[in-house]
């Protein structure tokens, strides 16, 4: 559960950079502008690529998350 | 996109696995970014989008050809290739730790539009043609374009 309600939830488990950003940037296409992508990742390196994609693509990373070995991220579509 | 959309320019020299892996986590990334990416394939690096038939019309070319086999599963490391024992344990060391693949990396690449330029000066050098290239090469250029390419770009790269 999570105060975001996604659109769609990318599962980027298990994969190794730079597929967590990658599929992300594949994913977040289908998404409606204004909605939200949710990101499950295992890739420690997400945590700041996940965060640097957002700001160089000037989508909202409107939280990120450690649940326990998983990266949660939930990233609003702006344009 | 907008009218500030970045650009992004990666020459590919080499033709190691190591080196041209680099190069593609970069072009996959910076087209993930948003960036426009353009990868232009030089001499060796010319190995990693070619189709992998044997290449080559003259003695000195049809040599190449076969000592120097195009085919980007065919990249052996910079170091440690032992005759093909290297390129095995690195693919292997990679698929273990669930890192993907040059072939798929090239995919992806190709899925994100990333642009492929070949050097039309090299492959006439080493005898390879068009026609020995994947299809996904969108054009045979020469240094000029490369380099308003990269002229346009924030980043360059030369690996």
């Amino acid at each position: 559960m999570s105060e975001f309600t996604a659109e769609k939830t990318l599962d980027a488990k298990g994969l190794k950079c730079p597929m967590p950003v990658v599929k992300t940037s594949k994913e977040i296409k289908g998404i409606s502008v204004g909605g939200v992508l949710e990101v499950l990742a295992t890739d420690p390196g997400s945590m700041a690529d996940i965060t640097a994609w957002t700001k160089s693509t000037g989508n909202e990373l409107l939280k990120a998350a450690k649940d326990g070995d998983v990266f949660k991220f939930y990233i609003r579509r702006v344009k | 996109m907008s009218e500030d959309t970045q650009k992004c320019t990666i020459i590919v020299f080499s033709g190691d696995m190591d080196k041209v892996f680099a190069a593609f986590i970069i072009a996959t990334t910076a087209a993930a970014m948003g960036m426009e990416t353009t990868m232009f394939f030089t001499f060796w690096g010319l190995k990693a989008i070619q189709k992998g038939n044997p290449t080559g019309t003259g003695l000195f070319g049809r040599m190449l050809g076969i000592m120097n086999r195009g085919g980007i599963d065919r990249l052996g490391p910079s170091k440690f290739n032992f005759g093909g024992i290297g390129r095995w344990m690195f693919k292997k060391m990679m698929r273990d730790q669930n890192v993907t693949s040059l072939p798929e990396m090239l995919q992806m690449a190709i899925d994100l539009d990333v642009k492929m330029l070949a050097c039309l000066m090299s492959m006439d050098v080493m005898e390879i043609t068009k026609d020995d290239l994947i299809d996904e090469v969108d054009d045979v250029v020469g240094a000029a374009t490369m380099l308003s390419h990269a002229q346009e770009s924030q980043i360059q790269y030369f690996i």
